[in-house]
């Protein structure tokens, strides 16, 4: 008991429940791993609707997938990749308490994810000019009228993925924000970098999303036509 | 846990290692490789997301605990994926009487 009030006394970011610094840091990753967890079965959801789909009219989506422009695609995965190394900079950062580098890298962090979610509105707004819009304007080059059913169900899936991939990084930007402020107050340091961290974590998750949807999205049909 | 601190040079060759990988899976999708197409592909992105979960995110220098619980995960995504592909790739295998 002497020993924890000592460990108490010494470490204000200490909560009462936790004895030492390394225990409290264990629990919150942990915590923040079970989310992501929760996460993993909301995409992986949505993963399997697309893969089902995708066998049940291999054709049309294949046609409807090899639409999308794949070098915006590839291009936007570089960006998004960027963006979780500078974040791992800035985590590295925290962890040596240096203030100025966190919050430079978690600024260079928030511009990159920015540049992603421009690249995609540009995207999504070719999609509206194309008509490629799920609705009652749909309309996809070449097709038969029960084949644009289905090429709409692509799109669908798409926007779907696409948009929830989209909003976890609004929120992840809005995190970066907190974060960057906290940060110019003087929060985190060596000691306790927790926050920084935890955000660490979401902003690569979401990027393991990408990794995904984008090979699934643009390119495995790529091939069919040549 | 102790803490780990990875080096700058470490964290450079994982997201070039990253980049390229980006690199090779748009320029083999060209490629005709038939069915193969998708396991190359997916192939490719569990590489990519095994980097950024074992260095980017740690999971290297996590807890057991932690490791267990990502692990945990990765298998009721499995089974969600298992279960529901077996039936779907399976209904043509017998045919329905009256049908």
């Amino acid at each position: 008991m002497a020993s924890d009030a000592h460990a108490h006394a010494e470490s204000p970011a200490l909560r009462v429940q936790f004895d030492t610094e390394a225990q409290q840091k264990d629990a919150s990753t942990l915590g923040m791993w079970l989310f992501l967890i929760t996460e993993v079965m909301f995409f992986g959801g949505m993963f399997l609707v697309y893969t089902v789909y995708r066998h049940v009219y291999p054709g049309i989506f294949a046609l409807a997938s090899s639409s999308l422009n794949v070098y915006i695609g590839a291009a936007n995965t570089v960006v998004l990749l960027c963006s979780s190394f500078t974040m791992v900079l800035a985590v590295r950062a925290a962890q040596l308490g240096q203030r100025k580098a966190i919050i430079l890298f978690l600024i260079l962090t928030l511009i990159l994810g920015g540049i992603f979610l421009g690249v995609k509105a540009y995207e999504w707004n070719e999609k509206f000019q194309e008509h490629h819009i799920p609705g009652s304007s749909f309309h996809f080059e070449g097709m038969q009228p029960d084949e644009q059913a289905h090429a709409q169900l692509f799109f669908s899936l798409y926007f779907a993925m696409t948009g929830l991939h989209a909003l976890h990084m609004v929120i992840g930007a809005g995190m970066l924000i907190f974060l960057i402020r906290q940060a110019q107050k003087g929060k985190y340091s060596a000691a306790y970098m927790t926050p920084v961290d935890l955000g660490g974590l979401y902003w690569h998750f979401v990027d393991i999303i990408w990794i995904f949807l984008f090979p699934l999205l643009y390119l495995i049909d790529r091939h069919l036509k040549g | 846990m102790s803490e780990h601190i990875d080096s700058i040079k470490t964290y450079a060759l994982v997201f070039a290692a990253l980049i390229a990988a980006t690199v090779g899976t748009t320029a083999v999708a060209f490629v005709d490789l038939g069915p193969f197409s998708v396991v190359v592909a997916l192939a490719i992105a569990v590489c990519k997301m095994l980097l950024v979960a074992l260095f980017f995110m740690h999971v290297r220098h996590s807890t057991r605990l932690t490791r267990l619980v990502v692990l945990g995960g990765l298998l009721w995504l499995l089974i969600l994926v298992g279960i529901t592909m077996s039936d779907i790739l399976t209904r043509g295998w017998v045919g329905v009487p009256g049908r």
